[in-house]
């Protein structure tokens, strides 16, 4: 008998891998905001290569579920070069999704101070970047730039993978103005 | 005061009724009356369903487990104090904490009286009391339970974890690689959503109620939906019910298959996860063509759905159940002959039916360690009185018993979309929301389990007071009592087997 697991393999096999092929332009906007923060020099350094580290600074958790996705087989984006990595310490820019919390500043704070330079912050979601439907409530600060300085923010409630994918593509591309996926 | 075999609501009669709360009494107890409440508590079984409170009052939610009777007690703190439920029903203990630190009323006689959500990071101590009090001057030092032995060491993790989760502090005791305590400290991602609340209009507070917690925003939209409902006594047209538990179903397809993944991922299998990844995507894609958003936030409003289901999506349906079913059921099949896969489920986290009861947990928590409650069922709301629909159990009550339990409701929710969508009744999806005053008080299941919402709207039809209880409550405790005397490396296995949320537990 054949056990599920060589069923599975062999299907992929034959079938090819589930990934998304249409990919989304990098966001333009995205792109001029980041122009200002990422030097061409910079950019030769990292290479086409990004480590990310991901806050939960007082989300709902809706945007994590859509990072989570970004990482399934469909959007697939370590084919970019794009990893998300267990440390700050490993990582060159922190993702960081809420509208921060009190009780969570320090730790974010305490986490950008521990990422090496050179580093850059993306806001994720529309929580990030002024409070979102969570502003003015005492308990928060109401968007990330209230304690880390951001390069980039990624809007949404909560952001699709593809606008995920967009901003993240945006980010390694930065002043580059060549196409940021060629179709494999 | 009455002893014995009394039902909640003949024991409850003796209090004040408040006039208006919908669909089940609300009684006002005096001091004498809920320490006979307390008292009660240790022998009757009735499960705490949430503990809540307002300036100067404390609410609790009480089910009768025998006869299904749903009522609430409050209670007038007249000197900032109230007689606490936690050495009777331990489920009370946090809620309580939480409850001083966000109202100021303390819970007398309860053993643990560190702060919970409260960091002392906050620009007032109790911010929803009538009269906050200056901030604390430096953020708390959180004495964490200790363990002493020979060889004993603590690991701690977090707020800021490895993987992308939610933040919240876990501190082991260990003995080698065997955890001899574990401890939660939650409360990182509190953004005081009863303050946020206050004063919105329902279409507004709704929108935040349904980001108390992300993954089950139908569920916390659709109960805080049919509390506004009962308040006001509006009508929803039977196509929005219908097309609710439409949206409620695939919302739990969709985390209990990307769950079920997660689990055998962090036992080092990673294909499910890659293989439920795509199961996922396929049913957010159909949700963003049915109902216009991927995880379905802000389609569920009160008085009905945001917008009635696509015509052409919806005749794609079919196609899409018999894809997942299929797909489903491969891997399955991969979990249940990957004997090195079970090796690392079975017997792991195991959580006994006895404590699961004592707190009243719900969701596949409950029902893997015997305790079939689903509030589909009892008390039941629309469509599911209408539709076949089992409670599914087990006994066993480890990890392996909750990735059986989420499997079979995958195909129970199949099943249930499959009933839905065979006889979706036609007429318009949205009724218009009387502007009135009132107190309502509704459940959901979401797919963690019970989701409990209860509003008073002001004459102007605003919300005055709003709550909202998160599964969680009940079933962090649990994780705790799982993990002792597992390995820490199983650890990620057996958190993830409860997956709690950290945003609808800190509110």
């Amino acid at each position: 008998m054949i056990p599920p697991i060589a069923r599975m393999i062999f299907h992929h096999l034959t079938r090819g891998p589930r990934t998304e092929r249409r990919l989304p332009p990098p966001d333009l906007d995205g792109s001029e905001e980041l122009a200002r923060a990422l030097g061409e020099r910079v950019r030769q350094r990292l290479g086409r290569s990004l480590s990310i580290r991901e806050v939960d600074a007082g989300s709902c958790n809706g945007c994590e579920l859509e990072i989570h996705a970004v990482n399934s087989p469909i959007y697939d984006l370590e084919r970019f070069g794009i990893r998300f990595v267990a440390s700050p310490r490993h990582a060159d820019v922190l993702l960081v999704t809420g509208p921060v919390s009190r009780n969570m500043a320090e730790a974010l704070k305490r986490t950008y101070d521990a990422t090496p330079e050179p580093k850059w912050v993306v806001a994720l979601g529309d929580c990030g970047r002024d409070g979102g439907c969570f502003a003015g409530s005492d308990a928060v600060l109401g968007g990330v730039h209230e304690v880390v300085p951001v390069d980039l923010h990624i809007p949404g409630c909560p952001p699709s993978p593809s606008q995920i994918l967009a901003g993240l593509l945006a980010l390694l591309d930065g002043v580059s103005k060549e196409p940021a996926v060629t179709s494999s | 005061m009455m002893m014995g075999n009394v039902g909640l609501l003949d024991f409850l009669s003796v209090g004040e009724r408040v006039e208006g709360h919908v669909p089940w009494p609300r009684y006002r107890l005096d001091i004498r009356q809920w320490r006979a409440l307390v008292e009660q508590l240790s022998t009757a079984e009735w499960s705490l369903m949430a503990e809540w409170a307002e300036p100067g009052e404390v609410h609790a939610a009480l089910r009768d487990e025998e006869t299904a009777e749903i009522a609430v007690a409050s209670h007038p703190c007249l000197d900032g104090r109230f007689l606490s439920l936690g050495a009777a029903r331990p489920a009370a203990i946090r809620p309580e904490r939480a409850i001083f630190d966000l109202w100021g009323l303390a819970p007398m006689g309860l053993e643990d009286q560190r702060p919970w959500l409260d960091h002392g990071r906050w620009p007032h101590l109790h911010p929803q009391a009538a009269h906050p009090r200056p901030p604390a001057e430096a953020p708390y030092v959180y004495p964490f339970l200790t363990a002493e032995g020979e060889g004993l060491h603590q690991i701690p993790v977090g707020p800021v974890h490895a993987g992308i989760i939610e933040p919240g502090h876990f501190r082991f005791h260990c003995q080698g690689e065997v955890v001899v305590r574990l401890e939660e400290r939650l409360g990182y991602v509190h953004k005081g959503i009863h303050g946020l609340l206050m004063g919105k209009s329902p279409e507004q507070a709704a929108r935040i109620a349904g980001r108390v917690s992300g993954d089950s925003t139908v569920a916390y939209a659709l109960a805080f939906a049919r509390a506004v409902e009962a308040a006001t006594g509006c009508l929803v047209p039977p196509r929005a019910h219908w097309l609710r538990g439409l949206m409620a179903e695939m919302e739990r397809i969709a985390n209990h298959v990307i769950d079920i993944g997660a689990i055998c991922n962090d036992a080092a299998f990673a294909i499910m996860l890659s293989h439920m990844g795509v199961l996922r995507e396929r049913i957010l894609r159909a949700n963003q063509t049915l109902f216009g958003h991927r995880l379905l936030m802000d389609c569920v409003i009160p008085g009905g759905i945001a917008r009635d289901i696509d015509p052409e999506g919806l005749a794609l349906m079919p196609i899409l159940l018999r894809t997942l079913r299929k797909d489903f059921n491969r891997a399955v099949k991969l979990y249940n002959e990957t004997p090195s896969l079970l090796d690392r489920t079975t017997g792991t986290g195991h959580v006994s039916g006895s404590l699961v009861h004592r707190f009243g947990a719900g969701g596949f928590v409950g029902r893997a360690s015997g305790r079939a409650h689903d509030c589909r069922r009892s008390p039941g709301y629309p469509p599911y009185d209408d539709l076949d629909m089992a409670v599914i159990e087990s006994l066993e009550g480890d990890v392996n018993a909750r990735i059986e339990v989420r499997i079979a409701e995958v195909r129970a929710s199949l099943l249930l979309i499959s009933q839905v969508l065979a006889d979706l009744p036609r007429g318009p999806v949205t009724a218009a929301l009387p502007a009135r005053g009132g107190e309502g008080m509704a459940v959901a299941e979401s797919f963690r389990g019970e989701v409990m919402a209860w509003v008073r709207l002001d004459d102007r039809g605003r919300v005055e007071r709003a709550h909202l209880h998160d599964p969680s409550w009940f079933q962090w405790p649990l994780l705790e009592a799982a993990i002792e005397g597992n390995i820490v490396a199983d650890f990620p296995l057996c958190n993830k087997s409860f997956n709690c949320s950290y945003s609808g537990h800190d509110l």
